[in-house]
């Protein structure tokens, strides 16, 4: 079983792509039907994906060489590229997570889009999102990537516009995938580059040809290219300044949320990175620029959520905020760090949003916190997971979020010892985000579960569908983050890492630092907003222009669209009149020309034969004589011997 | 003594002369006739150079007959066309044919 599962690996991208088919084409007009052969072809892949897990983990020798699969997918003159499969404890963590969350997803579905017209589609999209993200996670190649890359960006506009009848879903669902491409672009730049500089973009060649690269691109060059290469994943992952996208996206509905935003796709972007960080490594010039855009996006997408009052984009800004430090964790050379936070985020983050997603269908849509209340009365099941995935988040031990958090602080403390210059900083800020990100979700907790009730809110708890994977993420945000104890001689560390295995000693400074930070945030939440002793409204003057900017998004929406309107359609502006004026004009112009031409010459027609034959006659002449005079060759012919 | 030179300037003359007429003159059988001396002046060409320029053979000779033979028939059909002319628009001056005039 495992070794045909692991032989067969294709079969778990392959599955659900099979599923979006059968459904697009057969299925569609039964909704019931539809759902229950996603969700079979979800499981068995998951079922896969946990015997290739079980493969690889009892496997040692696949972390330092991964185990491919490959085929030549094209071959030109000077260009080969090969598309297989890329098994290693990397890969198939990935596997485990996709998976996972992608079935929880689909059951919870169930619940949720009870009812809706498009139910079907939904699980086709669904469907179809799995297979693209799970080809992206198995891809051994960087073309092939990219390719599961855009077809991921593509089922995320689908899924964000999925309720197309509504204005906003398709402005949200167009924002994304414009914003993404504008990162994408780089992206293309970047491996382009790196197939003309390496020759291959196979990952196991690059790593090979990454410990000498200087024969062939100088180091400046590498990290220009390396830089502009990572402007995909500030757009797929939303990093600043492409991050705009992600909060808007919130219009899909919310399993896609949870799926897309918050445990699969976005992490792409840190998923590439994470695969060729040993290009990253070899400049260190590119690491810093990834750990500064990380952390800075951390600390920046924390500020922008200590203000928010929908429900969803708190929960929003605090995945562009994680993903930020998952970044920061690779931008301090730590794949370990960065991947075991992809883990535990995916858990408890797809909890959260799984659970947001429980109160929006039990209050019928109503998103703001503020508007909510005492939720915990009657619907214990969601306030109680919820709670676990705010504690994970917030880093309180022994839950999952505290052991991935603190291996972050860690990795980039010690970065900090070779470039304090940069890394110092990062810290505080990592640091500082950590309680930015207790008060946010406590904020939320309390606003929205605790407290008063409303009189005008009805709510119900939630049904087994829906509850079935609340429970399952909560008993792995608990348990999830064990895997990587700093205490383990062979935990997560080992097994997902680059280059020689590091066991650090555990900081007992750091880990009793962030507990204080969190536990602080947690604290000052509570007195805000269950005992009211401090008034949220007071502090929010006393701030003033930081808390407008904040609760504005830095107003970056707006500058984009003043850009777009200035540039773009300057532009566009300029450049038709360039088309009406200097194009046309010279497509007219030659007409014009013609005709003008023609206007004059016409008088050469008189109509009498005798001035043709005189024309033709003096033609005659001056073709002799250039014969006779101009020619050498035939002057002999005309004059009898030489002039 | 004549040489080539004194055939080849006569030629050359009469030809200007045809010329001349072919391309001034109004009345259409003038012009056929001009038409007639460049013919004869391309034929005298061709006997001159056929016995001074020392090749075998009468061939200049030869090609003047023919030249002469298709002259006739030439002022045959213009004089056919001259008359069809005459019955369109009663007079044979050239100048009164400009129907193709801009």
């Amino acid at each position: 079983m495992v070794e045909f599962a692991m032989h067969n690996a294709w079969l778990i991208p392959l599955l659900p792509a099979l599923s979006f088919a059968v459904i697009a084409i057969f299925l569609w007009p039964w909704p019931k039907a539809s759902s229950t052969f996603s969700i079979i072809m979800i499981l068995t892949s998951f079922v896969l994906a946990l015997a290739v897990v079980y493969g690889v983990y009892t496997k040692p020798e696949l972390i330092e060489k991964s185990l491919i699969y490959t085929t030549r997918w094209f071959s030109m003159p000077g260009l080969k590229v090969d598309v297989g499969i890329m098994l290693d404890p990397t890969s198939a963590m990935m596997l485990w997570v996709v998976t996972l969350v992608a079935s929880l997803v689909q059951i919870y579905s169930l619940g949720y889009m009870e009812g809706d017209p498009g139910f079907s589609s939904f699980y086709a999209y669904l469907s179809l999102f799995a297979a693209s993200m799970l080809g992206l996670v198995l891809s051994s190649n960087l073309l092939q990537m990219f390719v599961f890359w855009e077809l991921v960006g593509l089922c995320s506009y689908l899924l964000i516009g999925f309720w197309f009848y509504k204005d906003s879903a398709r402005e949200a669902a167009k924002k994304a995938f414009i914003t993404t491409r504008v990162g994408d672009f780089g992206l293309l730049i970047g491996l382009l580059s790196l197939q003309i500089l390496f020759g291959t973009l196979n990952i196991t060649d690059l790593a090979a040809k990454a410990a000498h690269f200087q024969d062939f691109v100088s180091a400046g060059t590498l990290t220009l290219v390396l830089v502009v290469l990572f402007l995909g994943p500030i757009g797929k992952s939303g990093q600043f300044p492409l991050h705009v996208w992600l909060p808007d996206a919130m219009e899909g509905p919310t399993p896609v949320s949870a799926l897309i935003h918050a445990a699969t796709m976005v992490v792409a972007g840190v998923y590439l990175v994470g695969r060729i960080l040993f290009l990253f490594k070899a400049v260190p010039t590119a690491m810093h620029v990834v750990a500064i855009i990380g952390g800075f996006t951390a600390f920046f997408a924390a500020t922008i959520a200590l203000t928010q009052t929908e429900m969803k984009r708190i929960l929003a800004y605090s995945t562009v905020s994680q993903l930020g430090y998952m970044m920061l964790a690779l931008g301090a050379a730590s794949l370990t760090a960065s991947m075991f936070h992809l883990m535990t985020h995916a858990y408890f983050k797809a909890l959260m949003f799984l659970g947001a997603g429980s109160v929006l269908h039990a209050l019928h849509g109503k998103a703001h916190i503020h508007e909510m209340g005492g939720l915990y009365k009657k619907m214990p099941w969601t306030t109680w997971t919820f709670v676990i995935g705010a504690l994970a988040i917030a880093g309180i031990p022994p839950l999952a979020g505290f052991w991935s958090k603190d291996e972050i602080l860690l990795v980039v403390k010690e970065a900090a010892h070779e470039a304090p210059g940069i890394y110092t900083p990062l810290f505080w800020l990592a640091v500082i985000t950590a309680f930015m990100t207790a008060f946010y979700m406590f904020r939320q907790v309390f606003t929205a579960f605790f407290g008063p009730e409303k009189p005008e809110n009805h709510p119900h708890e939630a049904p087994w569908n829906m509850r079935l994977p609340l429970v399952i993420l909560a008993i792995l945000s608990v348990i999830g983050g064990w895997v990587g104890l700093p205490w383990m001689e062979k935990g997560f560390g080992y097994w997902v890492r680059l280059g020689e295995y590091h066991h650090a000693e555990p900081n007992y400074l750091i880990m009793g630092a962030s507990v204080l930070v969190a536990l602080a945030g947690i604290y000052l939440a509570y007195l805000m907003y269950y005992k009211k002793a401090i008034d949220p409204d007071r502090v929010a003057e006393r701030f003033g222009v930081l808390y407008k900017l904040s609760y504005n998004k830095y107003y970056i929406d707006e500058l984009y669209l003043w850009f777009n309107q200035l540039v773009v359609d300057g532009m566009g502006k300029l450049l038709y009149w360039f088309d009406l004026y200097v194009v046309d004009g010279i497509v007219n112009g030659i007409g014009a020309i013609t005709r003008g031409s023609g206007a004059v010459l016409r008088f050469t027609t008189t109509g009498s034969l005798q001035n043709y034959a005189l024309v033709i006659f003096l033609a005659i002449l001056v073709i002799t004589l250039y014969f006779a005079f101009g020619d050498a060759s035939y002057a002999s012919l005309f004059l009898g011997g030489g002039k | 003594m004549i040489t080539l030179t004194h055939y080849l300037l006569l030629s050359a003359v009469l030809f200007t002369i045809g010329l001349f007429g072919v391309l001034t003159k109004k009345n259409a059988i003038t012009v056929l006739v001009s038409t007639e001396i460049m013919l004869n002046a391309v034929n005298l060409n061709l006997i001159a150079i056929n016995k001074y320029v020392g090749a075998d053979g009468i061939y200049g000779q030869l090609l003047a007959l023919f030249v002469i033979a298709v002259a006739a028939a030439e002022v045959g059909v213009g004089l056919g066309i001259i008359i069809s002319m005459y019955r369109n628009k009663e007079s044979i001056s050239l100048d009164d044919f400009n129907f193709l005039k801009w």
